[in-house]
């Protein structure tokens, strides 16, 4: 089977139903899709097991934070690689920062399990599951996750710099 | 120590005690700034918990407060001993969101200048894979290579390690006849200086026992780490990206993969040895059929303009003040573009609101990858195996960390 991203996503629809696979979009030539917690892992272990897709190799995943959509403020992104067809993919799914909790990958790609720690230590996602959810870049101690917006970098009390000035 | 040992789930054993052992976070073979707490059974590493972290400096975090100009110098922050692949890989990554094609010109620049920077990864790595098996020679002797392989950076963009050499649209500059001129003295003296320290190692007894059978990885457990690169090859996978999904031209070129067998220290010592001369390879024919043209895209909205052209027209002042001051349109988007790094496949995944800055970037890091592999690739082995193991994996502390 030649895949591309309308057979893929047939043939993921007819396996997972519609109701799981939604708003397939393609930003830059990957298929982008998104799904739902409960279904992630059974698809990525589907993506990897069937023998016509054989998309064996998780090339990234991180987190992503958007405060503004209510409900969906976190978004966890995975993409994958079929290295026997050049193929990628990417998955998204959405969840309340109120509930952050995801399944762990760590079962199916040993590539998961620090990629998920970073999430965690920047997004304060917890990977269910998970052999070892500690910080891995920054310092146990640390309180809060900061890749999250509302730790904006610079020092938001500063009045030297106005941005008015600049048109902005 | 048994409270240690509790705390991150290590074995007891009731016949005798382990030693633990710290390895790095700063000694000279631990290459950088990572540390391992190894449980030893005499001389036999019989685990390790290893901790990485510090020198994290958030680049992901500061890159959502920057320009997309700005951002460059992050990356050749990264996986330093290769910068201007860094460098390029992420103007690619932006060019490919805004839509801009280069002039073949520019790309075969790209292309010289980021297989010299593999050139310098594979020989620094490889001659301190022989440093840490006890052969300085070989060390100093490419050294001097490296020096001028960063001459060449330094005629191309006047910096020597975080070059920065690139701009969203092309190079900065055109090739200087001096510039061509260091390319091809290079092209003519370094095969010999390769030829021989490959013969220094390849055949050398104490550094094939010392390095046969050492930390392998199997092609299965690579993949499922995530391996790409050398690292990856060496277990007989040929992955490369260059070939797989090419950018910037390197469908033109004829070149090889090698790829090893066991995924041992050697093997990868081997597929290394053998991808400079591919490099060189590479190099050659970009040089030798370097077409003419413009050094840059025809795009003012995202191009930095020449400094002098600033001076004397107006568009050329407004676009520059646009573009350093981050008001250019940029459209939305999401894009994920990945090179061959030095050290295997260097992504970046970009998304664009629209706004001055990324909404988020992140970088695929393969050494990231490599040393979440490393635990196993060690246990069981001597700790001397260990030092090695590391050295061959090129793990950069600055890729690891971001």
């Amino acid at each position: 089977m030649e895949l591309t991203n309308e057979n893929v996503l047939g043939k993921i629809i007819d396996k997972f139903g519609i109701d799981n696979i939604w708003d397939a979009v393609n930003p830059d030539g990957i298929m982008t899709f998104q799904t739902t917690r409960e279904t992630i892992i059974d698809l990525i272990q589907y993506l990897r097991d069937d023998a016509d897709l054989q998309i064996q190799f998780l090339t990234t995943m991180c987190g992503i934070h958007y405060p503004d959509q209510k409900d969906k403020e976190l978004c966890m992104m995975y993409q994958l690689h079929s290295l026997r067809y050049n193929y990628r993919v990417r998955i998204k799914v959405f969840f309340p920062i109120s509930d952050p909790v995801m399944p762990t990958l760590t079962n199916l790609y040993a590539a998961a399990n620090w990629m998920e720690r970073e999430a965690f230590d920047f997004y304060g996602i917890i990977f269910t599951g998970h052999p070892n959810l500690t910080r891995i870049l920054n310092i146990e101690e640390m309180e809060y996750h900061p890749m999250l917006k509302q730790y904006p970098l610079e020092d938001q009390t500063r009045e030297d710099k106005i941005d008015t000035f600049f048109g902005r | 120590m048994e409270q240690f040992r509790l705390k991150h789930g290590l074995a007891l054993t009731e016949e005798r005690p382990l030693t633990t052992l710290n390895l790095g976070p700063t000694h000279p073979a631990t290459h950088g700034i990572f540390q391992n707490i190894l449980q030893m059974d005499g001389e036999k590493i019989v685990d390790a918990v290893p901790t990485i972290g510090y020198i994290h400096r958030a680049f992901e975090k500061i890159a959502e407060r920057r320009p997309f100009y700005q951002i460059t110098p992050l990356t050749d922050r990264m996986n330093y001993c290769s910068s201007p692949i860094n460098n390029m890989g992420y103007h690619m990554t932006v060019e490919k969101l805004l839509g801009i094609t280069i002039p073949k010109r520019a790309q075969y620049i790209r292309v010289i200048m980021m297989e010299l920077a593999r050139i310098s990864d594979h020989l620094i790595c490889n001659s301190i894979l022989g440093v840490d098996s006890g052969a300085f020679t070989g060390f100093l002797y490419v050294m001097q290579e490296r020096e001028h392989i960063y001459d060449i950076y330094e005629e191309v963009c006047g910096a020597r390690l975080t070059t920065n050499m690139g701009r969203i649209g092309g190079m900065e500059r055109d090739l200087s006849p001096k510039a061509l001129h260091l390319i091809g003295e290079f092209l003519k003296r370094f095969p010999k200086v390769w030829a021989e320290f490959e013969k220094m190692f390849t055949r050398n007894r104490i550094f094939i026992d010392r390095t046969t059978d050492v930390g392998a990885i199997s092609a299965e457990r690579a993949l499922s780490y995530g391996f790409t690169g050398p690292n990856l090859r060496a277990t007989g996978v040929d992955y490369d990206v260059r070939v797989m999904n090419p950018y910037s031209s390197y469908e033109d070129f004829e070149f090889e993969i090698p790829v090893g067998s066991k995924g041992d220290t050697y093997d990868r010592f081997l597929v290394r040895n053998e991808e400079v001369w591919q490099s060189l390879k590479i190099i050659e024919q970009a040089y030798n059929n370097l077409p003419e043209g413009s050094y840059h895209a025809d795009a003012p909205h995202f191009y930095l303009p020449p400094k002098q052209e600033v001076y004397r027209s107006m568009e050329a002042l407004i676009y520059h003040f646009k573009i350093v001051m981050g008001e250019a349109d940029i459209p939305v988007g999401e894009v994920y573009h990945s090179v061959e790094g030095g050290n295997g496949e260097l992504g970046f995944y970009l998304i664009s609101d629209g706004g001055r800055t990324p909404y988020r970037l992140h970088f695929r890091r393969p050494c990231f990858i490599y040393y979440q592999a490393y635990t196993e690739m060690i246990k069981g082995g001597q700790l001397a195996d260990a030092i090695l193991t590391l050295s061959s994996l090129n793990v950069i502390a600055g890729e690891l960390d971001a």
